[in-house]
């Protein structure tokens, strides 16, 4: 973009500048998007459980009111799950997947820049509880007969399922689109079995998504229902069934699980064998352990059930299979650690949190194995051992993947390298900040401390590793303000960052960084899963661009952002008053018809 | 939706178009929905405290309306058949029957709930009603939903001489969203109206 010198020149520059970006559907701008997003809404959500962190650092805290406490723990596990673990991961799923296959964009950019207005749409009607009469306050597995109007009379609850319902149809369209990208938009060459492996976690992820939301979708309905027009589903004295809220939710929520991890084993498995200069070991192992998670993902939800007697044969049928998930798991595991085993290892920023990565989510995995026992379940159930193993698969696992990810991806996102000392400080005061968080508290568990307590008395023997838990939980906050030091520095740098700095043998690193609108001159030829490090030892040369190279690219279009608007609008109607509902009907309407008869050539 | 994207390019993976890939895995998407509300409904079968239960059926309208609705599939077909054979008349001509069939079948359904809920069955009567509405309503608004898809495509056509190159794809792709709904009505059937109550 030509910037104008002009005082009249720069602003227009500006607004055309904003309208570019409202009506791109460039998959590295929406990814770039969802990233920004994304990470604002980790800071946030970081920041309430700074807050829930304070209250707790001594016994009978007063910082936070027992209201706010209870809106502050789900409002954070809300916003770290829906607004920003799912979307970086869909931050990185945009920008990389058209890169990765050898396509020039996904399959439809205009329904990809849908999603992530749609997103923003909802997680803004999510994040607007707070200021409007309270955010959900039930957890974010909002149990019934809790979430009933009787008992939460607030409407964060209202926030809760509307604001959910529009976060599943974004990630909906998101996955489809993802899907059908990779299955369809691939390269001449790269067969399935060719696919990087962040590929396959997105694919497997994608389904996962697509098959797990219409559930959720259907219990909210359902909650909604029973807030807003008497229906009866989940209120036990008039005949509901609260533990069907369970099943349905946790039907969803344990798939959801798979989707928060996978993309990180994705990214580890990318970023372990560029730096151990070494081949993945056990590409196809490590494709269809993936495959197997996504499969055994629907068969496990019950374990978070145990307490609500299932029953024995369902009870044994769910440790089993709770137990089998681990195996691939494990596989995972072994296959990485077999990489960098023999390898010429480089320690860079990204390796560092890889390797974090792996020795954080075995001890996570394995103290999720120690919940497949319904025994050990029926002990740990609700006590602050399930919120020590919950964050370290999901800030140990999810969140360090996810960090790899940046520090890997960055030169080709930006042109621009990340300082690896600042990166490597941020790298050790994260580590240990999350054990001193997270470790403590499969103590304070195993000593009875009950989870989503606003406050606990003296003499329990839980204030010294409360106290140890906050002194970590702002080590955390200290190496993200690093980590945003090292952002705002190397943004001001030139760019300089080479095609391919680490050497790493996809597809994306074949094209310029930052890769031009268009993605690819010319997408070298593939023959295996490493197509650069193969082409390079048989020879294999991409030819120049030929002269005058001109690839036709899909016009932008402010369609899915009408449309989008018109969606949540029907969210607040449903929130407010239903005449709303009308006009956002309206709005959609006019989008949808805008959308089909624009021209896209 | 029909407003699916023409920026595809031609050549795929696969070989099957995006669009019609999407719709697929759209489907598959569909039938957990369906199934969730299915389930839903089953475990508060005979679960009711009060009120009416599935006694209230009237059969034979029902029967009425899923024959109305069974039709529309073979309209569907035809309409498909005449736009991969570019006969554009009966293609037109069958796009409005299915149109109208299912509007029939949704007449039906308005009455039918109109009927139930004169004989004292509402959302908030009974587990029944409850599950029994949000189930086959879902339903009635994926057959709304179609009828204004299928309407669309039909006006989209109107104004043509020749059958373009993209329609017959864009009338499978409709065909494949309304047979998966007509589907999902004849599991309901059988299983809300067919096998009693125990």
């Amino acid at each position: 973009m030509a910037t104008a010198t002009d005082g009249v020149g720069t602003v227009q520059a500006e607004q055309s500048k904003v309208w570019e970006w409202l009506t791109t559907v460039d998959h590295k701008k929406i990814g770039t998007m969802y990233g920004i997003t994304g990470f604002t809404y980790f800071l946030i959500s970081g920041l309430t459980a700074l807050a829930i962190r304070t209250q707790l650092a001594v016994p009978n805290g007063n910082v936070l009111s027992a209201e706010l406490y209870n809106q502050f723990f789900t409002m954070h596990a809300l916003m770290m799950i829906f607004l920003a673990i799912m979307p970086m991961g869909a931050s990185f799923f945009n920008y990389f997947i058209p890169l990765q296959i050898g396509a020039r964009d996904v399959a439809f950019p205009r329904l990809n820049a849908l999603s992530y207005w749609v997103f923003l749409s909802g997680s803004l009607i999510l994040f607007s509880s707070f200021f409007l009469g309270g955010a959900p306050d039930a957890g974010w597995f909002a149990y019934a007969p809790l979430t009933d109007a009787k008992y939460s009379v607030g409407s964060g609850l209202d926030f809760y399922c509307v604001g959910l319902i529009i976060l599943g149809l974004s990630s909906l369209m998101a996955s489809l689109n993802f899907a059908v990208t990779i299955l369809n938009m691939r390269a001449p060459g790269m067969t399935m079995m060719r696919l990087p492996v962040y590929m396959w976690m997105t694919l497997v992820v994608s389904f996962l998504l697509i098959l797990s939301l219409p559930i959720v979708t259907v219990a909210l309905v359902m909650l909604y229902f029973d807030r807003n027009f008497t229906t009866n589903f989940f209120t036990p004295e008039t005949g509901g069934d609260p533990i069907l809220w369970q099943h349905l939710f946790w039907l969803f929520g344990h798939p959801e699980v798979y989707v928060l991890i996978l993309p990180s084993m994705g990214i580890v498995s990318e970023v372990i064998p560029v730096f151990s200069r070494k081949p993945l070991f056990g590409y196809a192992a490590i494709v269809f352990a993936g495959a197997s998670i996504g499969v055994l993902g629907f068969g496990v939800w019950a374990h978070h059930m145990f307490t609500t007697g299932l029953g024995t044969v369902p009870a044994l049928v769910f440790s089993a299979t709770t137990m089998g998930i681990g195996v691939p798991t494990g596989v995972k595991i072994f296959n990485w650690l077999s990489t960098m085993y023999g390898g010429s290892i480089r320690f860079t920023t990204s390796m560092y949190f890889a390797v974090a990565f792996i020795a954080m989510f075995t001890i996570g995995g394995i103290s999720g194995v120690m919940h497949a026992s319904p025994a050990v379940d029926s002990q740990h159930q609700d006590t602050y051992f399930v919120v020590a193993h919950i964050h370290y698969v999901l800030f140990g696992g999810a969140i360090m993947g996810i960090f790899s990810g940046i520090f890997y991806w960055w030169p080709k996102m930006t042109g621009r390298f990340l300082s690896e000392i600042s990166g490597k400080w941020s790298f050790w005061v994260m580590f240990a900040g999350m054990n001193l968080t997270f470790f403590p508290m499969h103590f304070l568990g195993v000593s009875g401390m009950p989870r989503r307590i606003y406050t606990y008395d003296e003499g329990f023997g839980w204030d010294d590793w409360n106290m140890v838990a906050t002194i970590g939980s702002y080590l955390i906050g200290v190496s993200i303000l690093i980590f945003l030091i090292n952002v705002f520095r190397t943004m001001r740098q030139p760019a300089t960052a080479p095609d391919n700095p680490w050497d790493a043998p996809t597809l994306e690193w074949a094209t310029s960084s930052p890769p031009p609108e268009h993605d690819f001159d010319v997408v070298p030829e593939v023959h295996s899963s490493m197509p650069l490090w193969t082409n390079r030892e048989m020879g294999i040369v991409t030819p120049e661009a030929p002269e005058g190279l001109h690839i036709h690219l899909p016009p932008s279009s402010y369609m899915p952002l009408i449309l989008a608007i018109g969606v949540g609008l029907i969210g607040v109607g449903l929130l407010s008053h239903l005449a709303l509902v009308g006009i956002g009907v309206a709005i959609s309407t006019y989008g949808v018809w805008g959308w089909s008869i624009e021209p896209t050539d | 939706m029909s407003a699916a994207t023409h920026e595809t390019e031609h050549h795929t993976s696969l070989g099957v178009d995006n669009r019609k890939l999407l719709m697929w895995i759209f489907l598959a998407s569909e039938c957990l929905f369906f199934g969730s509300l299915l389930s839903t409904y089953l475990i508060f079968k005979g679960e009711s405290l009060s009120g009416p239960g599935t006694d209230i059926f009237a059969f034979e309208i029902t029967s009425i309306s899923t024959f109305v609705l069974l039709m529309s599939s073979l309209s569907m077909v035809l309409a498909v058949y005449g736009a991969q054979h570019g006969q554009l008349g009966l293609m037109k001509l069958m796009l409005l029957c299915t149109i109208l069939l299912g509007l029939v079948f949704l007449g039906f359904q308005v009455y039918e709930f109109k009927t139930f809920a004169s004989e004292g069955l509402t959302l908030s009567t009974n587990q029944f009603g409850a599950s029994f509405y949000i189930l086959t309503g879902f339903h009635g608004c994926h057959v709304g939903v179609g009828v204004l898809y299928l309407s669309s495509l039909l006006i989209s056509s109107v104004r043509r001489n020749g059958i373009g190159k993209e329609t017959p794809l864009y009338i499978d792709i409709g065909g494949l969203y309304w047979h998966f709904v007509d589907i999902v009505w004849i599991v309901l059937f059988t299983v809300v109206y067919l096998i009693p109550a125990y």
